[in-house]
């Protein structure tokens, strides 16, 4: 609690400086500003509540109100609080994720601002707001995944971090000979798998034969699909992945690793914090790109966390400063700092904290991630394929021998929802 | 005097005995209107449609109807399949709360020190939240740390994960249901054992009756109201099954603990569904099967009144 305390406060104080050097000479608002956010763990909630704090510092005059949602729970709410009566500034998740509400017209297109240059610095992560060649709102935060996997186990066992698909499987069988299991993974919420079907699929078949699949364009009964099975299961049939993780939730799940029953596990960088909060030190844990399988540049997946504008919102001149504000590359340095969110910044023209796994992070994005960045299963597939296609991907991982049964409930799903 | 000859008395003094029961029942007929039956057919207005909750509805006829119950050319719906027999095995596995529960209220209608703490304890189940309940019941089913599995091991059995099995996950789910069902049906027949007529007893005990011919012949028979009340109440339950699955798997694992109310918030409410015309869909098919059991058992209410006559 404590340092959850000291890290809001730090927090508030920081933006509000930052705030007030970078837009000292900016016009003052005034009226009212509606912001509904989805910020409710600890860390994002006193991130939330520092950037309403740094913008109404700016704006005396501004009459803001926060509404802070769970997060699990707004995924589910967003539909009825776009409709009647919206608030001004909505959270939402990139790509095909905000298709639905794209559609029905109920998110603001907010192409302008990237065009007239209000919003600099975020050319590179404009891709994952667009659709159809529009823009409907601006990104706070991106993170990479990657496989973390336990140092101190791999020294014992004399393993490096592995560059190829052939090196990981060495690795992986050395590990299960020493009675553990590679990697730790909870299937409960059926998202995880989604994310080793993602690298599976980028790895086998490349980035843009994934985005393919993403949009429909191939079937999933295709011999490179099953290519991509036939990988994964390699993995699985060696005994690879803990047993019950269909029990399990992702947390539940890190036990694995941190008693080191499991070496690694294949996440997003929000586990890191799970992981040193659990009392393994930077000294145990670190960190690698997925492994290259097929001849292809890679593609990575880094979701990236958003705001939106409803279209119905009163507001829409104060909101679209309130998202030029958290866009600006100052704020972006400090919500995303170590002590913050500890995640990686959306502006060009931010600082990335200093912090062995951002700063890995940060260098395989930029350098290392030329096939393409992917948004993650749940947000590049449409939302019915890709509920569906994750409860496939779970049936897999526990029955393997389901494949051909799976792939062709997978297909029978596109031919009816790619219409 | 004039005003008091028939004619000219007004309308509504003249109608008072016929309308007041009418005016007393309007706010409640006004209300179940508006949230019970609109509501109905909203749904299967809705039904007909193509719609993801947010934008336009595009008519669509049968065809959600069709896809579910794979009519025409296409095979049925094996989630839908799936979610039913679910639903089948609940209604059966479910009506053992009613016994169970004549069992524990037979050994509880006794007098003995501290009673009515032992009925307080038995009856806690159904006290506590149905979400407590699944929590309770998930962790028991631990494949690890459970307790379940813990005993097991004591008896020297296999670790089994009930709950990740899609062969076992739907009676584990049933399992811990019933224990709050037990403790339900047991309160119905704690009240209806005080109602007993002791005389009869005492009759049928000089007869010669005991044991299992007294519960027979003599007790059940005073307990129908509690039976029939038990039985209603438990396929009421069975049938809305949904917080248990919620919780406990999540309709995992890959959809195997389904059952058609899940499956239609699933399709409809869900963080991924924005098929409303589908969930709807479901929907009626549910409202059907449970139109069938509660009419049914109107049906012998009303013949039981009428033979009572």
């Amino acid at each position: 609690m404590h340092s959850i305390l000291k890290t809001s406060c730090a927090a508030v104080a920081a933006l509000g400086m930052a705030a007030s050097a970078a837009f000292a000479d900016g016009h003052q608002l005034s009226g009212d500003l509606k912001i509904t956010s989805d910020m409710s763990n600890p860390a994002p909630r006193a991130v939330m509540e520092g950037l309403v704090a740094g913008f109404q510092e700016m704006h005396p005059e501004l009459n803001i109100e926060l509404t802070i949602v769970d997060r699990e729970a707004w995924k589910t709410q967003i539909r009825n609080a776009l409709g009647a009566n919206p608030p001004d500034v909505v959270n939402w998740y990139a790509a095909n994720r905000m298709g639905p509400y794209v559609e029905a017209g109920l998110f603001e297109d907010i192409s302008d601002m990237y065009a007239n240059g209000d919003l600099p610095g975020l050319d590179a992560v404009q891709g994952a707001l667009t659709l159809d060649g529009k823009q409907y709102g601006v990104p706070y935060t991106y993170y990479q995944w990657g496989v973390y996997y336990r140092e101190d186990i791999f020294n014992e066992l004399g393993l490096s971090e592995p560059v190829t698909f052939d090196e990981e499987i060495a690795n992986c069988q050395v590990i299960v000979d020493s009675g553990r299991a590679c990697y730790a993974i909870g299937t409960k919420f059926l998202w995880t798998a989604g994310g080793w079907f993602d690298y599976m699929n980028m790895r086998t078949n490349g980035f843009d034969f994934h985005m393919q699949l993403a949009r429909g364009e191939v079937e999933w009964t295709d011999p490179r699909v099953r290519e991509t099975f036939a990988n994964w299961r390699k993995l699985i049939d060696m005994g690879g992945f803990i047993a019950d993780h269909q029990s399990y939730s992702w947390q539940e799940a890190l036990n694995f690793m941190i008693d080191g029953e499991a070496t690694s596990y294949l996440m997003g960088n929000f586990a890191v914090a799970a992981m040193r909060e659990a009392g393994l030190t930077d000294e145990q844990i670190d960190f690698y790109q997925f492994p290259l399988i097929g001849d292809y540049p890679q593609g990575e997946d880094a979701p990236t966390d958003t705001f939106h504008i409803p279209s119905g919102a009163e507001n829409k001149d104060n909101a679209r400063a309130f998202l030029q504000y958290v866009t600006s590359a100052n704020v972006q340095t400090e919500i995303n700092s170590g002590d913050a969110l500890g995640q990686l910044p959306i502006n060009a023209a931010s600082g990335v904290d200093a912090d062995e796994f951002l700063e890995q992070g940060f260098a395989m994005l930029s350098t290392n991630a030329q096939g393409g960045v992917a948004q993650f299963f749940d947000r590049d597939f449409p939302a019915e394929m890709a509920s569906v296609g994750m409860e496939g991907l779970q049936e897999f991982m526990v029955f393997p021998d389901h494949l051909d049964d799976i792939l062709a409930r997978l297909e029978d799903a596109r031919q009816r929802i790619y219409q | 005097m004039s005003s008091l000859t028939p004619t000219s008395r007004s309308w509504y003094k003249r109608n008072e005995i016929a309308l007041t029961p009418w005016l007393f029942l309007l706010p409640a007929m006004l209300f179940f209107a508006v949230y019970v039956i609109v509501p109905i057919g909203q749904s299967f207005w809705i039904s007909f449609h193509q719609w993801d909750g947010l934008g336009e509805k595009t008519y669509i006829g049968t065809a959600n109807y069709e896809r579910l119950l794979g009519i025409g050319d296409q095979n049925i719906d094996r989630k839908f399949e799936t979610s039913f027999w679910n639903n089948l095995k609940w209604l059966a596995l479910y009506l053992l709360a009613v016994p169970a529960g004549l069992f524990i209220a037979l050994f509880l209608n006794q007098t003995v020190r501290g009673i009515r703490l032992y009925k307080s304890l038995f009856f806690f189940p159904f006290v506590i939240s149905q979400v407590v309940v699944g929590l309770v019941f998930s962790w028991f089913y631990l494949p690890r740390e459970g307790l379940l599995n813990a005993i097991l091991g004591l008896v020297g059995a296999g670790p089994v994960n009930i709950l990740g099995d899609p062969t076992l996950a739907t009676y584990g789910i049933i399992a811990a249901g019933l224990w709050p069902q037990t403790a339900y049906c047991m309160i119905l027949y704690l009240t209806g054992l005080n109602a007993v007529d002791p005389e009869q007893v005492e009759a049928a005990r000089l007869d010669g009756a005991k044991g299992y011919k007294m519960l027979w012949y003599i007790i059940l028979p005073q307990l129908k109201p509690a039976t029939f009340i038990a039985f209603v109440v438990t396929i009421i339950g069975a049938l809305r099954s949904f917080d248990l699955i919620s919780v406990m798997t999540n309709g995992g694992p890959f959809g195997s603990t389904r059952v058609l109310s899940f499956y239609m918030f699933e399709e409809s409410l869900s963080e991924f569904g924005f098929r409303m015309g589908y969930g709807s869909a479901i929907a009626v098919v549910l409202f059907f099967i449970m139109l069938g059991f509660i009419g049914y058992f109107l049906y012998a209410m009303w013949r039981d009144e009428k033979g009572a006559r």
